[in-house]
């Protein structure tokens, strides 16, 4: 379990890194907090030429509040969000997310950028971007582009970024007037990946949504909007009408089999969790029930 | 005679400033806490190179031709070794033993010879300077294979269709056992009948440092040394010296730190045997440390059973029999040398043992696979035979409508039943079941339990309680291996001396995994010498340098290993106080050892420190009485001969959460109540039981090896099997009852295993309890969200 040989370049800025990549195309690999990469060379399931490593990019740090946008620098930790108070006040999606990212040691080093790079469907951060409404940015030889959230996940381990490219920060709109949020997932243990899990955020008032944002993950192939949530939007949110939403939903959904859930388990929990959101959202238990006996 | 031995008739155990019974701190904890430890994986050697084994990707194949020829040429590559060229150097062996009676095995071999019988096998050795240039160099191995078709289905594995992994055994049956004691089928005909299939997840106990081994042949003494984290030292010389054409002696095994072993390390794998033949054709310094991946694919697994069980109960909660036919698949081999059979013989041992009825009949059948080798892992089928007993008990109250305390409290063996026997014939010197039970339900207020769990149930949470009850096997006698031919000590040593300062040097020939023999080594001499523990050192894992011995498993380590540690402190002790005598004139009788001064023994007055004796004996003996020869070093060794085996009891109980729409389990508590005799370490005793219940946890929700069916494990890493974490442990509440053992004048008997015999099958009786509302019935572990919302017909 030792990696193949690889050369390796610290970037000294942006610029450079964006010149190594140019450089190396597919051949080379971002070495950000190295917590999904370093494993998958170690297993030899990737063996780039070259790591590109973007830790000492001090311009790709930090946390910071721009009228009414939240920006986080790509090289931000997960431990650095967890501990924000811009976070806290202004995207506490993303600091309950986070608490369900692995554990410490890899909260330590995991950055924000890399785990939406990396785009794994079953991690956390990328359905809350989504339902956040984030925006991400990008660099690139033709210089800096920036793509809704929405659009930026393509598929399993794939994104909108090419292999000259550097996801560089994430902007999220600052939580407004009413705006709750949820985070749930289910996972056999704590820290593990997702079987099935939710970033929700809504806008409440009197008992009712005005917006619904709900982000699935874990069930296909990428974060999923899930389209579903309209039904629920400036509705008198019933049992009824939940069950017809979860109808909805299961139409939306592709999830995989794997070793922790068939494809009909994901659907059920997917439903249970919807449930479970809608009720805790609006603060009413016995919506959660559901149909179930 | 009677005064001489006045403190020793006051029981060694109760001298003053005894260590015994005592929380003490491990005397290693430091050099481990401060990075200190010596473990194999981190030993560095001159000229030392690193072995990769190029392993099967088929389950079953032959090995139609390998081209080594480009990774020989790259760089850093020292040698690549087929099975072929290995076989000039080490035999194959065949893991049997002569009383488990009919048991076959075909010969196995250090790297696999022409054909490979399961995914994992060693096909090549690639010797290079360092583990990282030997994996380059495997990339550029080709092998050609043409696979063979894989036995995978153990339920099939017999059926005439299909194929026969080894042809010179005529067919995949392995080992069967059947024993048919009292009359079941009379029991059954006047009962209620209840059955039921357990099935239970194979899996492994997943060690922090996987299995390593450096083995260093030195030429001009021709002599190997292995140095190996195992648990029988003496056990990996025996067979490592038989299979390279070596006398024992040419043989030297070191185990210094180990980092777990849980009975991973108690067996002779195929790659740490290819590493030593290596350094023997290579002459030099050899190293393997299994990666993960390889833990995964070589480590033995265990507990891949599936089996039918019924039970006869009346009206009154009677149990009148139970029937138990037991399947397991292996794998290829029979592990050698302890043999693949014994979990499944443990299983025809064990079912029902807690409980009086005489009818019982049972079969088991172990048959061959193209799957890991399976064998003995912690609690060796103790949570097999728990898990069937315990279920079925609790299907027999429900059955009658009896509350699953009340079943057992008119079934277990009364505490004043003893001496006694089950109907496999086991014998049981002092067991204490009912007291065991009282503890228990006092330690967890059950009643009050009860009571919430109703409560909580009408507000649609549900949540259960599980109880098992369990017997555990310890101190094994040579009827464990000995009688079957097997060159596994069953007796231990213990060499005991007094230095030249007064400090003891203390040679013991079991073995530290972390569970605490040094501690207990050191407790026990410490207390019946009379010298404080910080002046005991003590030394294990040499076999140039300890007493003959079996090591540490089954057990068996505080029970015989610290009964000849307390005869060696005894016989020193009289060697000491005889010196004494002379020197002070006085009479052996007449003086003690206490607090590291030999003091007279009427009113404690100090007369001489050790120290002084000491240096009187190996500095100025011209000055003792003519006629007196000092011998400040005795060693002592002991077997059990009374009982084949000191067995405990005990009984465990889970109280847990089901989350009927999402599958998932939530364990609350957990409790148990143990009995291992004499309890020299209170902490390191719960320590054990504690982390012997989460291992047992881990079977119960989380651990399984998921293999397809081309016989491919699917889930060899650390994100996909799921080892229990702390995240999801409960507290775990631990009482003790004591009934030491008569057989030895320390009175202790095993904990090692009582955590994982029974924690299983306490969570299954509890997930039952909590689903007892929606008719759902599961007997199958791991209880995964899957199983559970599967069984509740959620999806």
């Amino acid at each position: 379990m030792k990696a193949a040989a690889f050369a390796y370049a610290r970037a000294t800025s942006v610029v450079n890194a964006l010149e190594l990549l140019a450089a190396h195309g597919d051949r080379a690999k971002v070495l950000s907090g190295g917590q999904s990469l370093m494993p998958a060379m170690n297993l030899r399931l990737l063996s780039p030429d070259i790591l590109v490593d973007i830790g000492g990019l001090a311009e790709l740090r930090g946390i910071a509040v721009r009228g009414n946008v939240l920006v986080v620098g790509a090289l931000t930790r997960h431990v650095d969000m967890l501990r924000s108070p811009e976070i806290a006040l202004h995207a506490p999606l993303l600091r309950d997310a986070v608490a369900h990212v692995a554990h410490p040691a890899i909260r330590n080093r995991g950055t924000i950028g890399g785990s939406l790079a990396h785009a794994d469907p079953a991690s956390e951060l990328p359905p809350c971007v989504v339902a956040l409404d984030a925006t991400v940015v990008i660099r690139g030889p033709a210089g800096e582009r920036r793509i809704a959230a929405t659009e930026f996940f393509k598929g399993i381990y794939e994104t909108a970024l090419s292999p000259d490219e550097l996801l560089v920060a994430i902007e999220l709109p600052v939580a407004g007037q009413g705006s709750t949020f949820f985070f749930q997932e289910y996972a056999r243990r704590h820290g593990d990946y997702a079987i099935v899990g939710l970033a929700a955020r809504a806008v409440v008032a009197v008992g009712g949504f005005t917006d619904l944002r709900l982000g699935f993950f874990a069930v296909g192939d990428r974060p999923l909007l899930a389209a579903a949530a309209g039904k629920l939007v400036n509705a008198s949110v019933t049992p009824a009408l939940l069950a017809e939403a979860a109808t909805a939903l299961a139409d939306e959904l592709d999830p995989q089999e794997d070793q922790q859930a068939t494809a009909a388990m994901r659907r059920h929990l997917a439903a249970v969790l919807l449930r479970r959101c809608v009720a805790a959202l609006l603060a009413r238990p016995e919506l959660e029930a559901g149909a179930a006996t | 005679m009677t005064e001489t031995r006045a403190t020793d008739t006051l029981s060694v155990l109760d001298r003053p400033n005894s260590y015994i019974g005592k929380t003490v701190p491990r005397p290693n904890l430091d050099r481990l806490l401060q990075g200190r430890g010596q473990y194999v994986s981190d030993l560095e050697m001159p000229r030392m190179a690193h072995v990769v084994f190029l392993r099967s990707p088929h389950a079953h194949a032959k090995i139609v031709m390998i081209d080594a020829d480009a990774a020989k040429r790259m760089s850093g590559v020292i040698s690549i070794v087929t099975g072929r060229e290995l076989e000039a150097v080490i035999t194959p062996w065949v893991g049997v033993l002569s009383h488990l009676k009919g048991l076959k095995s075909a010969p196995q071999h250090a790297i696999a010879v022409d054909r490979v019988c399961w995914q994992g096998e060693a096909v090549a050795a690639i010797v290079a300077t360092s583990r990282a240039a030997a994996e380059d160099a495997m990339e550029h191995i080709a092998v050609e294979y043409e696979e063979l078709e894989a036995v995978t289905d153990m339920c099939t594995a017999l059926d005439p269709a299909t194929p026969v992994i080894h042809a010179s055994l005529g067919d995949n049956l392995a080992f069967e056992r059947t024993l048919d004691a009292g009359d079941v089928d009379r029991a059954l005909s006047e009962s209620d009948v209840v059955e039921a299939d357990f099935v239970f997840g194979r899996h492994t106990g997943v060690t922090l440092e996987p299995r390593a081994v450096v083995a260093d042949w030195n030429a001009a003494e021709a002599r190997l040394t292995i140095y190996q984290g195992t648990q029988a030292p003496h056990m990996v010389q025996n067979i490592a010296a038989l299979h390279l054409g070596l006398r024992e002696a040419q043989v030297r095994v070191v185990c210094k730190d180990v980092g777990g072993s849980f009975g991973i390390k108690v067996h002779i794998y195929a790659d740490e045997m290819a590493t030593y033949a290596l350094s023997k054709l290579l002459r030099r310094p050899v190293k393997f440390v299994a990666d993960r991946v390889e833990s995964f694919n070589t480590d033995i697994h265990a507990r891949d059973h599936r089996c039918r069980g019924r039970i006869g109960v009346r009206p009154d909660g009677t149990i009148t029999a139970f029937e138990i036919d037991d399947l397991t698949g292996i794998g290829p081999y029979s592990m050698y040398p302890r043999t693949s059979a014994i979990e499944a013989n443990q299983v025809v041992n064990l079912v029902g043992g807690p409980y009086v009825t005489p009818n019982y009949r049972a079969r088991a059948r172990v048959v061959f696979q193209n799957k890991n080798v399976m064998c003995q892992y912690r609690a060796v089928g103790h949570p097999i035979a728990c898990s069937v007993t315990e279920g079925l008990v609790d299907l027999a109250a429900a059955r009658i409508g009896m509350d699953p305390v009340e079943i057992r409290r008119r079934n277990l063996i009364a505490d004043d039943a003893y001496p006694c026997a089950s109907p496999s014939g086991m014998r049981f010197e002092q067991l204490s079941h009912h007291a065991s039970l009282a503890k228990l339900l006092q330690m967890m207020d059950y009643d009050a339990l009860r009571a919430e769990q109703a409560a909580l149930r009408a507000r649609n949470v549900h949540r259960g309680i599980g109880i098992a009850s369990f017997i555990e096997v310890t101190n094994p006698s040579a009827a464990f291996y000995g009688v079957g031919g097997a060159k596994i000590s069953s007796q231990d040593g213990v060499a005991v001396r007094l230095d030249a300062q007064g400090s003891v040097i203390c040679q013991t020939s079991i073995t530290e995994q972390g569970q605490g023999s040094e501690s207990l080594t050191a407790q026990i001499v410490g207390s019946v010498l009379g010298v404080s523990m910080e002046r005991v050192r003590v030394i294990l894992g040499d076999t140039d340098n300890t007493p003959y011995g079996g090591g540490t498993w089954a057990s068996r380590g505080a029970g015989i290993g610290g009964e000849a540690a307390l005869q060696a402190a005894k016989a020193l002790r009289r060697n000491i106080l005889d010196v004494a005598a002379a020197i002070l004139q006085s009479t052996p009788a007449g003086l003690d050892i206490v607090n590291n001064s030999i003091v007279n023994a009427d009113d404690g007055t100090p007369r001489i420190e050790l120290n002084e004796l000491a240096r009187i004996v190996y500095f100025r003996p011209d000055t003792l009485p003519p006629g007196i020869q000092a011998e400040l070093i005795a060693t002592r060794h002991f077997v059990p001969r009374q009982y084949p085996f000191a067995f405990t009891n005990g009984i465990q109980a889970s109280w847990l959460e089901v989350d009927v729409e999402t599958g998932f389990v939530t364990l609350l508590k957990h409790w148990v109540v143990e009995d291992c005799g004499t309890i020299i370490n209170p902490q390191l005793v719960d320590e054990q039981i504690r982390g012997g219940v989460v291992q047992g946890l881990g079977a119960a929700l989380f651990e399984k090896c998921i293999y397809d069916e081309r016989g491919q494990l699917t889930n060899a890493n650390m994100a996909d099997y799921l080892v229990p974490m702390s995240g999801e442990m409960p507290d775990i509440e631990i009482g003790h009852v004591v009934s030491p053992t008569q057989e030895s004048e320390l009175g202790a008997k095993g904990a090692g295993e009582a955590g994982t015999a029974g924690a299983a099958a306490a969570v299954a009786n509890a997930v039952n309890d909590a689903l007892r509302p929606f008719g759902a019935i599961i007997t199958e572990i791991p209880l995964t969200p899957q199983v559970i919302l599967t069984a509740l017909g959620r999806i």
